[in-house]
């Protein structure tokens, strides 16, 4: 936020440096099942960023001090690859990457029936190959998807989206340069079936009436986004084929007996 | 509404329509939600949601293929595919070895077909082999398969498996968390896990035995 | 489970593999000096100025090189620097830890490395911004996102069709923008010992029950510019003949499939 500069985000017809208008969110393809070795996965493509999410477990916590007798623990780590960013980042968590493994573990949490799986963990992980801005939620949201590819019991999808300012106006899903130079970034995960708001950030500067607008905003957006998860789990295991399978194979059975 | 065989996912309302609520919902505010990604099914008055994948959780009863990974003084430990390991005590096996001897009998790395026998309050999990056709596994090869896929690979009454196994002449033992162990000529057992992962795939629409009895054929 | 018990093999898969193996029979009905399918996508990341995604069967490797301008070695100021790095993450296997590199990674990155650095690929002499003062520093960055086995020849594999794709940021630094110079392209093949028997391009299930690794890259001109021999066991001098012999031959082919060289 708040780089100095002189470059105008909004032009006189009101839209965004790359053509957007101020609620349009930039394109978002999501993919289920896309690793081998993890239990679950997922990828999302969210403007420019390319990120994949994998999870293992519920499994044995280790080490075994961390397991908790009444409930599974939910460990996210979010993670960029050295190459993602313009300036190579070097590899291994920084603070910034504690920080947002641990308000993504929380925001997935909120969601997951962790009494379930007594002294187990359930492991996240959220791998940014390209970065272009709204990393944090683009992880979070696939994190969820590959979540329900898994298998775990969930109340529901979490998924999120941010809004922000840039030249005095509030606009969704900043891009990188709006990150850049605009004024403020709001991110925002919400449970959509009851629309609690799980996660939420803010860096920057808005009045009252501005947040208002923010995070309605970007609930409306992350309740757009949840229908793109539905249809990514649906396309893996829809397909018509489960079902048409299942039925001749029933009918094949009943003829032969 | 007809609600058999429809894909739900987390979240998703279902309305249970008289029946009574089973495995795989929550209930809020009145309204019952499917909490996994899976099949609903109705069994008995009751509606479940089967999951279509995730880790297997044992049931009493369940007869499992599982893996020796810890040696204690009276019992092992076994690796059964899922969160929790599970517990096999000399009292419930054939054997009676001295104590600190166990390893003479069942090594870590070796291989028990078993029956889940007891699931104590704590998911403390506990086997017995101390039934006919439950045994230690020799020779052969194992593979691990999807464990909400068994039930597929079974077929009703067995008619998958036995087609399968009549056809390529190979042994097959399916353990309810999803290990399979497989015995017979080598290139009929990779036919077997060819056609096994064919079926966890799902992959057709023409209907699943006929395509593996025309596969079956191919190969023969 | 555990991540331990995942370090645990069935004892009789072990058993069977030996036996299948003592026939030349793989347990996936590839012949003993058969890749499993090569899928390479370049250029999959645009912030890196190279990459590709590697597809060896069900492993998964993003490579990415990243350049950035830096001061040369003392003992080579008139040369560009490579470095290469590899990250195990917990994501592509319940085996891996999340944490600093372990022995593990620091091999793969090193086996990768030499191959590159020996066979000379990369022209370093024309990566020199200011002698002795600044030069352009090359990254190789390995990211292993999916393991089925034989991660050293996906790396490899990856590292390659990246640098054959990268451009050096010049106009980022006020300078001009050029292709790196690239003089050869190193090919790696990896084997490893089954029973008394040897298998290139192993998936993770043989890995398992593996004695031996061998590891050698092989240049255009069919000479061997690196090598690495890996775990407990051993090999006979007449097999390492052999696996070099082998290593040449598909060597060759893999080169001219893979990166049309």
């Amino acid at each position: 936020m708040g780089m100095q500069s002189d470059i105008k985000l909004i032009d006189e017809n009101g839209l965004r440096i790359d053509g957007r208008k101020p609620d349009e969110l930039r394109p978002i393809k999501i993919e289920v099942g896309v690793l081998n070795r993890a239990d679950g996965s997922a990828y999302i493509e969210w403007g420019g960023n390319k990120i994949l999410a994998a999870v293992y477990g519920p499994r044995e916590a280790f080490p075994k001090h961390t397991q908790n007798p009444s409930r599974a623990i939910v460990n996210a780590r979010y993670n960029m690859a050295a190459f993602s960013v313009d300036e190579r980042k070097r590899p291994g968590p920084d603070r910034r990457a504690i920080e947002i493994s641990k308000v993504i573990s929380e925001a997935l949490e909120a969601s997951i029936f962790v009494e379930q799986f007594p002294r187990t963990s359930i492991d996240v992980y959220i791998e940014v190959l390209q970065a272009d801005a709204g990393t944090r939620i683009a992880g979070l949201t696939a994190a969820s998807v590959a979540l329900a590819d898994a298998g775990i019991p969930m109340k529901d999808l979490v998924v999120g989206c941010a809004a922000g300012k840039i030249d005095g106006k509030i606009v969704l899903d900043l891009n990188k340069e709006e990150d850049n130079y605009g004024e403020a970034d709001l991110p925002l995960a919400i449970i959509p079936r009851t629309q609690e708001i799980v996660l939420m950030q803010m860096d920057g500067n808005m009045t009252r009436e501005e947040v208002r607008q923010a995070i309605e905003m970007a609930k409306k957006a992350a309740l757009f986004i949840s229908n793109l998860q539905k249809e990514a789990l649906r396309a893996k295991y829809e397909k018509g084929e489960i079902q048409k399978a299942e039925e001749n194979l029933n009918a094949e059975v009943n003829k032969g007996e | 509404m007809d609600l058999s065989k429809k894909i739900v996912l987390p979240g998703e309302e279902i309305d249970i329509n008289g029946f009574k609520q089973g495995n795989g919902l929550y209930f809020e505010d009145g309204k019952y939600y499917s909490y996994q990604l899976g099949l609903i099914q109705v069994y008995n008055n009751f509606v479940n949601v089967i999951p279509l994948s995730g880790k297997y959780f044992p049931s009493k009863n369940d007869k499992v293929i599982a893996k020796v990974i810890e040696i204690a003084p009276s019992f092992w430990v076994l690796d059964i595919n899922s969160p929790y390991p599970a517990f096999l005590h000399v009292n419930d096996t054939p054997w009676k070895p001295a104590s600190g001897e166990l390893g003479k009998i069942l090594n870590v790395g070796d291989t028990v077909y078993a029956k889940i026998n007891e699931i104590t309050e704590s998911r403390q999990i506990w086997l017995s082999i101390k039934e006919p056709g439950l045994r230690k596994i020799e020779g052969g090869h194992i593979i691990t398969v999807q464990p909400s896929k068994v039930s597929r690979i079974i077929g009703k009454g067995g008619s998958m498996v036995n087609m399968i196994k009549e056809s390529t002449g190979v042994k097959i033992q399916l353990g309810q968390n999803g290990v399979v162990w497989l015995d017979g000529e080598p290139e009929k057992v990779l036919e077997v896990i060819k056609i096994l992962k064919f079926i966890e795939e799902e992959s057709t629409a023409s209907g699943l035995t006929d395509a593996v009895r025309s596969r079956l054929e191919k190969s023969r | 489970m555990s991540k331990g018990s995942d370090e645990i093999v069935y004892g009789l898969k072990r058993d069977y593999l030996e036996k299948i193996s003592s026939k030349g029979t793989r347990i996936d009905g590839r012949s003993p000096t058969e890749y499993r399918p090569i899928v390479i996508t370049p250029n999959y990341v645009l912030r890196a100025e190279g990459s590709a995604d590697v597809k060896l069967g069900k492993t998964r490797v993003l490579v990415g090189v990243k350049i950035e301008p830096g001061e040369p070695f003392p003992d080579t100021p008139n040369q560009g620097v490579l470095t290469t790095n590899a990250e195990l993450i917990p994501m592509a296997s319940p085996t891996f830890e999340a944490g600093p590199p372990n022995e593990d990674s620091i091999e793969l990155a090193r086996v990768v490395d030499r191959s590159i650095r020996e066979s000379k690929m990369i022209d370093l002499e024309k990566l020199v911004i200011t002698p002795g003062e600044k030069v352009w520093i090359v990254y190789v960055d390995i990211h292993v996102l999916d393991y089925d086995g034989n991660l050293i020849d996906a790396s490899q594999f990856g590292a390659v069709a990246a640098l054959l794709n990268t451009t050096v940021p010049g106009s980022r630094y006020g300078l001009e923008d050029f292709s790196l110079p690239v003089n050869h392209v190193p090919v790696i093949t990896t084997f490893v010992k089954i029973g008394k028997q040897l298998f290139v391009d192993p998936s993770l299930e043989e890995e398992e029950v593996s004695s031996a690794r061998l590891s050698i890259a092989t240049d255009e001109n069919g000479n061997i510019v690196a090598m690495q021999k890996g775990l407990s066991g051993s090999f006979t001098q007449e097999e390492v003949y052999n696996a070099i012999d082998k290593s040449i031959e598909i060597g060759k082919d893999i080169r001219k499939r893979l990166f049309g060289r």
